[in-house]
């Protein structure tokens, strides 16, 4: 508890972890909020590679939270364009009104 | 307990409470304001075992693009969020206790495996960790980090297409057309027998020769 650890690092990434998650069931009607908790989990799997790869001291684990933070740059991007036009077609983005594939 | 770690409590208070704003936040504003602050100290959390490029690329990176670009939208975007707030009060007790489990489950995992390791390993006087992060993926991982670049492109190209509005009064030249077209659309000559003017043009009329010339 008293000297820095690993599992202080790892800890608060399952909390960040559980937050995000715990944000999904929390606001299922909000998408945006919902992009923010995949923003929230991706941060948590960041901070096990980060503190990882400082204990381990193999820069790898750092590169890969680089690839990490790409991919979740393009999916926000994505994600938010998507969020855009449907705000312009429905002028809602409740997540209960995208019913229209429904078979 | 050494500053390091008094300083790690303190962010890591920070970060939960302000992770825990984002999803319960009222507004979209407070709530893309919110997630900032956590991306901000998870920032200096890792500043503080000495992951200093990454934790500059968060800030630089991250907060300074992608999170404005949240804001950007969800202040674009004019939203009433009294429909969208109904289910918290429901499920807000029972998704704590199952947090709080899930937090529990994950923490025992993680010290009964990872518990014995000690502090952080002290780097070498030399030791530059944005040195070591670029020889790694400029020699090791160079592969991937071309297919990073591809993937923002294609994010690049994807979020345009989406987003781009077709307008109806577009004036545009037709490249198709204009690289089919022949000669004799433009300038077409006719064979067909000469006239003579039936009489001379009077002087005294400058009105009628403006019109003929």
């Amino acid at each position: 508890m008293m000297t820095l650890s690993l599992s202080h690092y790892l800890v608060v990434g399952a909390i960040l972890f559980a937050i995000g998650v715990f944000g999904f069931f929390l606001n299922r009607r909000n998408l945006i909020v919902l992009l923010m908790s995949i923003e929230l989990i991706l941060l948590s799997a960041n901070m096990n590679f980060v503190a990882f790869s400082i204990w381990s001291g193999n820069p790898a684990g750092q590169v890969f939270v680089f690839f990490v933070l790409t991919v979740a740059a393009s999916e926000a991007a994505i994600g938010l364009a998507i969020l855009v036009l449907l705000f312009r077609n429905l002028s809602t983005i409740a997540v209960d009104k995208l019913d229209h594939l429904k078979g | 307990m050494s500053f390091d770690t008094v300083l790690f409590y303190l962010l890591s208070i920070v970060l939960v409470v302000s992770a825990f704003r984002v999803i319960t936040a009222t507004s979209p504003v407070t709530g893309v304001l919110s997630l900032i602050l956590t991306f901000f100290t998870a920032s200096m959390m890792w500043m503080l075992i000495q992951a200093e490029f990454l934790a500059l690329v968060l800030v630089i990176v991250y907060v300074g693009a992608v999170l404005v670009l949240f804001l950007f939208v969800v202040m674009m975007l004019n939203l009433r969020l009294e429909t969208l707030k109904e289910g918290l009060k429901i499920y807000l007790p029972l998704g704590l206790v199952i947090g709080l489990v899930m937090v529990a489950e994950m923490a025992l995992v993680v010290i009964r495996s990872w518990g014995h390791v000690g502090g952080a390993p002290v780097p070498a006087q030399d030791f530059d960790n944005t040195r070591a992060l670029g020889v790694a993926m400029y020699t090791h991982f160079a592969y991937a980090v071309e297919i990073g670049g591809v993937i923002l492109l294609l994010g690049m190209i994807t979020a345009i297409a989406l987003t781009m509005r077709k307008r109806a009064d577009y004036k545009r030249t037709n490249p198709d057309k204009q690289t089919r077209v022949k000669s004799y659309d433009r300038v077409r000559l006719v064979s067909m027998p000469t006239e003579t003017e039936p009489a001379a043009p009077e002087p005294a009329a400058p009105s009628a020769e403006g019109a003929q010339s």
